[in-house]
């Protein structure tokens, strides 16, 4: 027996030992020490840029590390790469797959190149395709499958060769719910049979369901174990406050005010809390939460722990809140429809991006466009900023038509867009300069603007850095700042926290809630199930269309049933899809 | 490094369906080529053929008229007749004429007296020094062959007369030196061009990733990209030498296998530029960026394939000696118009070799098999 043999029949399948690595004299893993087991899904789980790629190349041998050591299967990965190359697959974020070939010449292209040959390989493509029900598609080049179907390709490619360790980084970025769930499904039973799986993530929901994780943040491991152990060391300090009347943005805030209450957010119509100290409860009464208000315990969650191991929370108050004047209207804008989309439709060619779409959104209120990757929300989105021409229907902002007047309604709107655009290499000082410039402020009122957003967000530290160098949390802070400059009455959100850490995710929320407050509408995309929780309305797009808007508890209700008697935002996400498809394939 | 034919082949094949698949890769491969080949062919002409000449014709004399009849025969001159002096010189601002004659009022009297030379003016543009050039000298032939007409009892004033020959390329058609030059460039521009963008493609795209990650070997990699470029190389070469011959009549007068031998070795460095510059950068566009400064320029400008090299400043001249286009094009030049001269070539050969083994060598140097260079 070679010693990768011997070695495979040990429980643990990868060793890290206070492993560090820096990239150009930055630290990027710091110390690092943990067990990765057999038999289960071992989550690596962290925000963006807390070192998850980096950890994964290390172990697939494609880094090697500053210091410590790492063993996989009983070898390091640099040194034997050539042996551990064959029981190791890697699937790279965006699958690594050609998307100029078929799904069968990428397949057939891996396995020629791990060396699956013969009747292996007649077997192994069989076993693959039906296990990731691809068979149908095996000429369909590539890029021309869906997220889920690229995934579950781009896993088949990985499989191929029988791997003893699976290494996935992020293969749920880009994909809908549905294809998450059925991903999930398959490697779960891939672990079954005895295969160590590190599946990496920025989404704690989807590591509370891992066997094991290794939570991290800014290249520090925060806790491995079990997700579970780690929820319960919570027990007792997860609360949810219910049946309130009033503002229930206000209440959080209040709420957070509470030294007894490290952590909170709005959820669907309650707020939930994460308390400091089991057992220790805020005074009810101060917040004013009206007289039927219960604080009920509940079953913690990954994210409390994670921001509880962070230290707490953000707290509630956000500076933007006394800096912000109330918005107010001009006369013949009607506060019940200060954003209206009328049978809004958008075509590229042939096919239809967004169609016939409806909705208003009142002044003051927060409304989410929900929906998996190519839906269409960011088409409709683009078409509300003024962004994209409307193909037919009505939009209108402020009572300005974009179709005749987009330049005169972008001026009303803070828009923020994916992945923040800013200017990487411009300072911090330059990019606000830039932006109030092109929003129209010069002079001492563009000077006032900027030192009003600079002190707001604490970005004194940071004026002359390059925004490009910033961290992630602090890119968004520029971003907000940068959108709200002007002081517009409409905030339009694409996508704004993805990939960012639950403490800035929570932060940015609170600026946004104290916006909402002084009466700034707001419009965000997000395929974050609880990000949709902070909306006041929901409006659910699948494949171009409009196919549920409602409250978040509007929209869970209408998917509760007697199995599922409390869904979740991404229950009822999927069953509304779900529901959506069968009503097609019936018409 | 340790080679599998299997896994070779599997990656050429997958390089193979990208270039057919990838529509621009064809275009550069094949209808560029064609259209720069026509270019430089048809569209670029460095003879100045037919001159458009104004002639001022102030003098009604016999002397004056036969003057005008020789230039008005001349193959090489498109007159325009007119009396006007300040309409002809209108007419050369315009650039509507490249040059014009004036024929002083006194010019049969002065002929007759023996100095018909200092009666005859000739205006040319000179901004376009070449062009004035041509017109100069065309004049200078069309008045020393009517000189020796008009006075055919005592003609041959000396001894001597000259009879020009234009070895290698008598009848001078720039076309024979151009389209051979063209080649060079076309075969830079899939050389490197292409290349340049192979290998950043697969870092942008988390493709690398994935292939690092499998058992394939330095080798393999930097082979399965050079194997198939390579070939669509020599079938763009073979197809702009057909078009050369056939269509546009460019003789070749060197052996298929000489030529064969000299575009290996040129692609060889072409392609090892454009994978270094691919895998260096690890992004198409600033590759791409880098190509074009640093294999398309220098073969246009340095090659000598337009701007002779002779007659660049000597610091640009030593320049040259580093571009490997420079023997590309010197090898070509030999191979199309003259044949096989063995001293020619094989300097050319031996430098190419040189080039080819440096870039290829400085790239299978730095195609990692780690993300973090080796």
């Amino acid at each position: 027996m070679n010693p990768a043999m011997t070695a495979s029949t040990d429980a643990i399948a990868i060793r890290l030992q206070a492993v560090s690595h820096t990239f150009a004299g930055r630290p990027a893993l710091c110390e690092l020490s943990a067990d990765i087991r057999r038999g289960v899904i071992t989550g690596l789980v962290g925000p963006d840029g807390a070192g998850k790629t980096t950890l994964m190349r290390l172990m697939a041998g494609l880094l090697k590390a500053s210091a410590g050591s790492i063993c996989v299967e009983g070898l390091d990965p640099v040194s034997a790469g050539d042996t551990l190359r064959l029981q190791l697959g890697y699937m790279p974020q965006k699958f690594g797959l050609y998307e100029d070939l078929t799904v069968l010449e990428n397949l057939r292209l891996y396995a020629d190149l791990r060396g699956v040959t013969g009747q292996a390989r007649a077997d192994s493509f069989e076993r693959l395709l039906a296990f990731t029900d691809l068979a149908r598609f095996t000429d369909r080049l590539a890029g021309k499958l869906s997220g889920g179907m690229k995934q579950k390709l781009g896993l088949a490619c990985t499989l191929l060769g029988s791997p003893r360790i699976l290494l996935l980084d992020e293969p749920c970025v880009g994909v809908d719910p549905i294809s998450r769930r059925e991903l999930w499904r398959m490697v779960s039973s891939l672990a079954d049979g005895g295969m160590a799986v590190l599946w990496s993530t920025s989404y704690l929901d989807e590591a509370e369901l891992c066997g094991e994780v290794l939570l991290m943040h800014e290249g520090r491991l925060q806790y491995s174990g079990s997700p579970q152990a780690l929820m319960d060391s919570m027990q007792g300090r997860s609360m949810l406050l219910q049946d309130i009347v009033g503002n229930r943005r206000q209440v959080l805030q209040r709420a957070l005010r509470s030294p007894a209450v490290i952590d909170g957010a709005l959820q669907g119509h309650a707020v939930r809390l994460v308390l400091r100290e089991a057992g220790v409860l805020p005074d009810l009464a101060s917040l004013q939460a009206g007289p039927d208000a219960s604080l009920q315990r509940v079953k913690p969650r990954l994210e409390d722990a994670f921001i509880d191991l962070l230290g707490g929370g953000p707290g509630g108050d956000s500076p933007l809140t006394e800096h912000m004047p109330p918005v107010r209207l001009p006369a013949g804008v009607d506060a019940e429809a200060v954003i209206v989309a009328e049978q809004l439709t958008r075509r590229f060619g042939d096919f239809v991006a967004t169609d016939h779409v409806d909705f208003r959104i009142r002044r003051g209120e927060i409304f989410g466009l929900l929906g998996p990757n190519g839906a269409g929300k960011s088409t409709t989105f683009k078409m509300m900023c003024g962004l994209l021409p409307v193909s037919s229907g009505e939009a209108r902002v402020m009572g300005l038509d974009l179709k005749k007047s987009a330049s005169q309604a972008r001026q009303q709107i803070g828009y923020m867009a994916q992945k923040f655009a800013l200017y990487g290499n411009l300072s911090v000082a330059q990019n606000l300069g830039f932006f109030a410039g092109i929003y129209g402020l010069s002079g001492a009122s563009q000077r006032a603007a900027v030192a009003d957003m600079v002190r707001v967000f604490g970005l004194q530290p940071f004026l002359a850095m390059n925004a490009g160098e910033l961290p992630l949390g602090f890119k968004q802070r520029l971003a907000l700042s940068c959108a709200l400059m002007h002081q517009p009455p409409l905030l339009f959100l694409d996508e704004p926290t993805s990939g960012v850490d639950p403490v800035s995710r929570r932060e940015f929320w609170s600026h946004i809630n104290g916006l909402v407050d002084k009466g700034v509408t707001v419009m965000v995309t997000t395929h974050f199930m609880d990000e949709a929780e902070y909306c006041d309305r929901i409006g659910l797009v699948y494949r171009g269309r409009m196919i549920a808007a409602g409250t978040p508890d509007a929209l869970k209700t209408m998917v509760a049933s007697a199995e599922l008697p409390d869904p979740s935002m991404e229950d009822a996400f999927i069953a509304l899809v779900e529901r959506d498809d069968r009503q097609r394939e019936a018409t | 490094m340790s080679l599998s034919l299997r896994r070779l082949a599997a990656l050429c094949r997958k390089e193979s369906y990208q270039i057919v698949r990838d529509p621009s890769s064809i275009l550069i491969a094949f209808v560029l080529p064609v259209l720069l080949l026509f270019i430089y062919g048809y569209g670029i002409n460095l003879d100045a053929n037919r001159v458009r000449l104004g002639i001022v014709q102030q003098d009604g004399g016999v002397e004056a008229s036969r003057l005008v009849q020789t230039l008005q025969a001349s193959p090489y001159i498109a007159a325009s007749l007119s009396n006007s002096e300040t309409a002809m010189r209108q007419q050369l601002q315009l650039g509507s004429v490249r040059g014009v004659v004036i024929l002083r009022s006194d010019f049969s009297a002065k002929v007759r007296q023996g100095q018909g030379a200092a009666a005859i003016q000739l205006l040319t543009d000179g901004a376009e020094p070449n062009t004035a050039n041509f017109v100069a000298s065309y004049v200078q032939g069309v008045w020393q062959l009517w000189q020796a007409q008009r006075l055919p009892g005592q003609a041959e004033p000396a001894g001597l007369t000259l009879q020009a020959r234009y070895w290698f390329n008598p009848t001078t058609v720039s076309r024979n030196y151009l389209v051979p030059g063209s080649i060079s460039v076309i075969m830079t521009i899939i050389g490197a061009l292409l290349t340049s963008l192979v290998v950043a493609r697969e870092w942008e795209r988390g493709t690398m990733e994935a292939l690092l990650s499998t058992p394939v070997t330095r080798a393999e990699l930097l082979l399965s990209k050079i194997i198939p470029y390579y070939l669509l190389g020599m079938a763009a070469m073979a197809m702009c030498v057909l078009v050369a011959t056939l269509v546009m009549g460019v003789p070749l007068r060197g052996s298929l296998w000489v030529l064969f031998l000299v575009t290996s070795l040129f692609l060889g460095s072409a392609l090892g530029l454009g994978l270094l510059l691919s895998t260096t950068t690890r992004n198409q566009f600033i590759a791409a960026q880098f190509a074009l400064t640093a294999a398309f320029l220098p073969a246009i400008m340095l090659s000598g394939f337009v701007f002779e090299i002779r007659s660049m400043p000597l610091a640009v001249q030593a320049v040259t000696y580093l571009i490997p286009a420079r023997y590309f094009v010197s090898a070509l030049q030999t191979l199309f118009q003259a044949g096989e001269i063995w001293p020619v070539l094989l300097i050319n050969l031996l430098f190419l070799l040189l080039s080819a083994a440096f870039w290829l060598g400085l790239t299978a140097w730095r195609t990692p098999r780690r993300l973090d260079g080796n």
